[in-house]
């Protein structure tokens, strides 16, 4: 879908007064990207035609196509329990992070008080740190406590890094709320729950879906805290590509490209759904000015 | 932090006539609004603090071995290899951070400004990142190996196929595919920051473009890229899964993250685990520090701002 928007060399006026022969210079950046872009193509285009071949061996293309495999890693790997289980877990994590992150946002950015420094840290650390380092000791004690392996568990997990997540990427947006706006609701008596329902929640709607999209995308990528906290009933759909690909036994390869071509579907699909709600160039200058 | 100090210069009153505590705490920031913080905070205790200082402390208690038993294991057991691994995995991850961000700078410098399709590259970018690292394993497996299109194609040049995948290259090249876009992104909102007028006065003393990039760009960016290097590394640092598929696991590849992962999943010895996840911790603490130190050297000053 979005691969079919190559960046176009042509000249708008605004570039034309360039001379057109291009240096040494820019002919390699671009020749770069070009191999980077190339390189990523033949990745993803790979997958995708080996995931329909009957069968390719040493030849450039496969002897032949069909859509059996699709069929077939449906049964076999049961990717209709796998994508409910992702569907079920994505949706819990968005929903639980809104909920807790939101609020902890808006004190965050209006207010400065003791300890703030301390607490920004606690929240920042679970995004600077890799995802193993704390996921294996909170599996251990998840698994302690019955609540892993299984769904309770993924979600959990998953949470960990997701309300920080929620936290950072709606600091920026609340900030750009006037407080005079809330001043003037706080005069004509509302209380918070009224100030939150009618006048911070409408005015955040798109803070709320850059955060519910983003953590979206995270948690049904995130593979290290699931893989950690799940079992064969609530693998998501990246655990279940992992599980399929090191498995043991002798499995078509084509049904394990099926499975990951189900996969980038979903992610694309994801992908075009964040896009419409955040420029990515953007987003990565909000984060960085919480990093910063 | 410094709760119990006294404010200077307040007015001892007598105990009648103070005012109320809530008061005296609101004058801090201090009310009922930060109730609002309670339920992240609450979460963040429960499921990281608790967890981590949990898991340091089963790290000291080994069933063998006294209190830093497991940590000995880790370091010394010829079946562990510690040491091994995180040299293996910092011969990953440095290398792997290093050309992504170095890659990235001229690559952004050029595409700093507004051309056609800027929005339509990024957004092209953005896939990899995406598609994550278990699918692009998949894709280098296919694309990367003994019969893929690539060797394929060096077939053609007269080339030997190049074992590409399942050793340290393969991880590598995965490392870079999910790493670069976005290191790119990253550094191209950093560039696009950087005031266009501040290279134009340089432009009229005379500067060429050398010296433009050195004395004005570099030193505005060097917290930017200070900051994507410690990202970009922590993603590297993190590499689990491909090192498995891509790469070589009992080998060259063998990453901290497969050993601590091992003994939690495969020998169920969780202290060794927790001790091996609080070093991964660890050395990618020193090294960020390490970053931030000689960041803080370099430059000192403001960064000038979003554009």
């Amino acid at each position: 879908m979005s691969l079919t928007l190559k960046p176009k060399s042509g000249t708008t006026p605004r570039t034309a007064k360039r001379p057109l022969a291009a240096s040494p210079g820019t002919f390699l950046i671009w020749g770069s990207m070009a191999v980077f872009l190339l390189l990523l193509l033949g990745v993803v285009s790979s997958v995708v035609v080996n995931s329909f071949a009957k069968e390719w061996f040493d030849t450039w293309l496969p002897s032949g196509y069909t859509p059996a495999w699709y069929a077939d890693a449906w049964k076999e790997y049961d990717l209709g329990q796998v994508i409910g289980t992702t569907l079920t877990v994505s949706i819990a994590v968005v929903g639980i992070s809104v909920l807790i992150g939101a609020p902890a946002s808006y004190v965050l950015a209006r207010r400065s008080f003791p300890g703030k420094n301390i607490l920004m840290l606690v929240f920042l650390l679970p995004i600077m740190m890799p995802p193993i380092t704390y996921g294996i000791p909170l599996a251990t004690l998840l698994t302690y406590y019955h609540l892993a392996p299984g769904l309770t568990g993924v979600i959990l997990a998953n949470l960990v890094p997701s309300i920080p997540f929620v936290i950072l990427t709606m600091t920026p947006f609340i900030e750009q709320i006037n407080p005079s706006i809330e001043s003037a609701a706080r005069m004509c008596g509302a209380n918070m729950l009224r100030l939150f329902t009618r006048i911070l929640a409408p005015l955040l709607v798109p803070g709320i879906l850059a955060a519910a999209v983003l953590v979206l995308v995270r948690t049904v990528g995130m593979f290290e805290l699931t893989f950690l906290t799940s079992d064969s009933t609530s693998d998501t759909l990246v655990v279940a590509l992992f599980t399929a690909m090191t498995g043991a036994g002798i499995r078509a390869q084509q049904s394990v490209d099926a499975m990951a071509v189900v996969y980038m579907l979903m992610m694309m699909v994801l992908l075009v759904v964040a896009l419409r709600f955040v420029n990515p160039t953007q987003l990565v200058s909000q984060v960085r000015e919480e990093t910063d | 932090m410094t709760l119990t100090g006294q404010r200077p210069g307040r007015v001892e009153q007598e105990p009648g006539t103070r005012p109320a505590l809530s008061h005296r705490l609101a004058e801090r920031g201090i009310d009922k609004l930060l109730l609002l913080l309670l339920p992240a905070l609450v979460f963040a205790l429960v499921l990281f603090v608790y967890p981590f200082v949990y898991g340091l402390g089963l790290s000291f208690q080994p069933k063998t071995g006294g209190l830093f038993g497991a940590y000995v294991k880790f370091f010394t057991d010829p079946s562990v290899r510690g040491l091994d691994s995180i040299w293996v995995t910092l011969q990953l991850a440095v290398p792997a951070a290093l050309l992504n961000v170095l890659v990235s700078v001229p690559i952004a410098y050029k595409m700093r400004g507004k051309f056609r399709g800027k929005r339509a590259l990024t957004t092209v970018l953005v896939i990899p990142i995406t598609l994550g690292t278990v699918l692009t394993a998949e894709g280098l497996l296919n694309f990367f190996g003994q019969r893929g299109w690539l060797n394929r194609f060096l077939g053609l040049l007269g080339f030997e196929p190049l074992q590409l995948v399942q050793n340290y290259w393969g991880v590598l090249w995965s490392l870079i595919i999910s790493g670069f876009p976005f290191a790119f992104l990253l550094i191209l909102s950093y560039l696009s920051g950087i005031d266009p007028s501040l290279e134009a006065a340089a432009r009229t003393l005379g500067a060429d473009w050398k010296q433009r990039f050195r004395r004005i760009t570099l030193p505005l960016l060097a917290p930017g890229l200070a900051i994507t290097f410690c990202l970009t590394f922590v993603l590297a640092f993190s590499v689990f899964p491909s090192a498995i598929l891509v790469g070589d696991p009992s080998g060259s590849t063998r990453v901290i993250a497969y050993v601590a992962y091992n003994a939690w999943g495969q020998q169920f010895d969780y202290p060794l685990a927790s001790a091996a996840a609080i070093v991964m911790g660890a050395v990618e603490l020193v090294v960020i520090v390490l970053v931030l130190i000689w960041r803080s050297r370099m430059y000192k000053g403001s960064t000038g701002g979003k554009g």
